[in-house]
């Protein structure tokens, strides 16, 4: 169950309570998340939509723990991450969260296999279970035969597809993806969303995604908007605005 | 390890930068090692001196002589062994240039001093025989491809009209420790005096003293002293190696000279290869970045950019001492013995790789500690 009311129970695997995020910029304060709820469980699939500025990439950096919140709580499984250090908080991300980002972010001179090495090497794996990882995370992503290509020798979308498999080799708790199609032309979008709606439907995983497109949205379980700082559900956002129309 | 292709895969992302940084590393060090093995043939002769030798020279400087009854007074003191006076001659071997030190001798007790110098029996036997005999090191002989039955010729003006000095080597000495001196050329004390002007007879330039002990250096050295005090010929008694730094200071203080240039040629590695280093990383942000959001920690971003740096300079800078190692003799033998012998010591090799080492990790410090600030939100969204 995907609930923004803050009441969720204590089975979600993601629980976010009163999410603050205040940046100064020029001595000038900037509330972007104020007091956010969210409540995940394992397997569901959130899209998160909002006009460009509305705080989307905020949210994502705070759920990864790449970034600390100005105020409020996230428990991940049992683990409030609010409170971590800096140097707990790169373990943690390193078993718990699979990133994909817009730009796909691959090591140029590294292969496609060896990218999608690169958080194993932080496991105690030995060479031979990494390569059947990677293996694996590759063929997942539909890309065996194209193992020792470099980046350059990918096309856009396959490139993405190398950073999935990157994020899913070390079978993270959790998925984020900050526009993972935001970059490629329909067909490979598409390609993408195919492969995002398997890693839920067959393999199970928990994903949020941010994206600005309906169609990319339409696939997840429940889409969000993010509203002047907080979730709110789409059809509740509807309602919201018919009621401001009628008003 | 299992993180060395990360490290290797990246110094070859751009491979000009790399030439270029590793080329400046390894003619910096060639550089380095050269000058410093200069340096070391400079001072050497300071470093072999024999610390139970004394030298006794005028007060007022080298060049001024002293009676040469003062050898008497002085083998007189307590703890003395030998005592040897030279002179210096100041010939011209053809031409100015062929610039070598020769030495008056006292041949009697020449050997008896310079322990460390040896001339074979038969060769020194007919030196002493020989009115115009000659000894010279092994070095010099080589220089001018002199061998025992030639005749030299030196011209020299300081004794009168320019006249012409006919000399046979007779032997060739060596020099037990390595590096030593073996360019000198010793004529016959007997020589010299019958054919110099009257009024400069019956003086000596300098004396050698060989001690008991070296315990007695200093009391040796203060008795000779305060014994030829507010005499008109008041002496300066020194260790061999005092001696021979000042020696080495009246070339020129070649010593600061080459330090200088070696500093220069360091501080600009640095600044080369810190820029280089600094470029490198500033290109790399976002992945560092990614690196870091996957579970990188920070300590281990800047120890990845080290290792980097250190690689770089490490490469670079084996190649320059090889190339030293196999130049420095080349060199050395094309010097004819115009300079000291060059030795390249493994103390010059391994403060050359310290040195590749300190540069390296110098110019990998400041990227590295931003790579290791760098906050992954922050990157992310400057792309
Ligand atoms: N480091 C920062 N310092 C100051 N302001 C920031 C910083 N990071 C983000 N902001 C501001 O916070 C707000 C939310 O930014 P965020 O990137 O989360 O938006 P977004 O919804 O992801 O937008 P987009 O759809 O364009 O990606 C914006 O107004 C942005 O300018
Ligand atoms: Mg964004």
């Amino acid at each position: 169950m995907i609930r923004v009311d803050g009441r969720g129970d204590s089975t979600s695997l993601i629980k976010v309570r009163g999410l603050n995020k205040t940046y100064s910029r020029g001595g000038e304060q900037i509330q972007v998340l104020q007091g956010l709820n969210l409540d995940v469980d394992r397997g569901d699939f959130v899209a998160f939509m909002g006009p460009s500025g509305s705080g989307k990439t905020t949210l994502l950096n705070l759920l990864g723990g790449l970034d600390v919140p100005s105020a409020g709580s996230i428990t991940v499984d049992g683990d409030e991450i609010t409170h971590m250090s800096a140097s707990k908080l790169t373990q943690w991300r390193a078993r718990h969260v699979g990133f994909i980002f817009q730009m796909y972010n691959l090591i140029p001179v590294l292969t496609a296999f060896q990218n999608v090495e690169l958080p194993l090497l932080l496991t105690k794996l030995s060479k031979s279970d990494r390569r059947k990882h990677v293996e694996t995370a590759l063929g997942v992503v539909g890309l065996s035969d194209r193992m020792n290509h470099y980046p350059r020798q990918l096309s856009g979308g396959q490139e993405q597809r190398v950073t999935i498999a990157r994020a899913i080799v070390s079978d993270p708790t959790f998925l984020l993806c900050d526009e993972p199609t935001g970059d490629l032309d329909r067909k490979s979008a598409d390609e993408i969303m195919a492969l995002i709606d398997e890693l839920v439907g067959k393999y199970n995983k928990t994903i949020l995604m941010v994206t600005h497109d309906p169609q990319v949205a339409a696939r997840a379980h429940t889409t969000l908007h993010l509203n002047k700082g907080v979730l709110v559900e789409a059809k509740a956002l509807q309602e919201g605005v018919l009621a401001g129309g009628a008003a | 390890m299992k993180y060395s292709r990360l490290i290797f895969a990246n110094l070859f992302r751009k491979k000009i930068r790399l030439v270029l940084t590793v080329g400046s590393f390894a003619i910096a060090l060639f550089l380095f090692t050269f000058l410093a093995v200069v340096r070391g043939a400079f001072s050497r002769n300071t470093e072999l001196a024999g610390a139970d030798r004394l030298v006794v020279i005028n007060r007022v400087g080298l060049i001024n002589t002293m009676p040469l009854a003062y050898g008497d007074r002085i083998r007189q003191i307590k703890g003395v062994k030998y005592v040897t006076h030279n002179n210096w001659f100041g010939g011209v071997y053809q031409d100015e240039k062929n610039f070598f030190p020769q030495f008056v001798i006292d041949p009697a007790n020449q050997l008896k001093v310079m322990t460390e110098l040896h001339v074979p029996d038969d060769q020194w036997k007919n030196f002493l025989a020989d009115r115009q005999g000659a000894v010279v090191g092994r070095n010099l002989a080589k220089r001018f491809k002199w061998k025992v039955g030639d005749r030299i010729p030196l011209q020299n003006a300081l004794y009168g009209s320019t006249k012409t000095w006919e000399f046979n080597l007779d032997g060739i000495y060596t020099n037990d420790k390595e590096g030593g001196d073996e360019s000198q050329f010793w004529l016959q004390w007997d020589y010299f005096y019958e054919n110099i002007p009257d009024v400069i007879k019956g003086q000596a330039g300098w004396w050698v003293l060989k001690l008991d002990s070296p315990d007695d250096a200093v009391r040796v050295g203060k008795a000779i002293d305060d014994g030829f005090a507010n005499s008109s010929y008041e002496t300066k008694t020194e260790t061999e190696s005092a001696f021979q730094a000042g020696f080495a200071k009246q070339l020129g203080n070649i010593q600061l000279l080459i330090t200088a240039i070696g500093s220069v040629v360091f501080f600009t590695l640095l600044l080369v290869t810190g820029n280089t280093m600094a470029i490198s990383i500033r290109e790399r942000t976002s992945e560092l970045a990614v690196l870091k959001a996957i579970g990188y920690s920070d300590r281990f971003v800047l120890f990845f950019v080290l290792a980097e740096s250190l690689v770089i300079a490490l490469i670079g800078g084996l190649l320059g001492l090889g190339l030293a190692f196999l130049a420095i003799p080349v060199v050395g033998a094309n010097l004819n013995g115009m300079l000291p012998p060059l030795l390249l010591s493994a103390t010059a090799l391994g403060l050359g790789v310290l040195l590749a080492v300190f540069v390296g990790v110098a110019s990998g410090l400041l990227p590295g500690i931003g790579a290791m600030r760098l906050r992954v939100v922050d990157a992310l969204r400057r792309v």
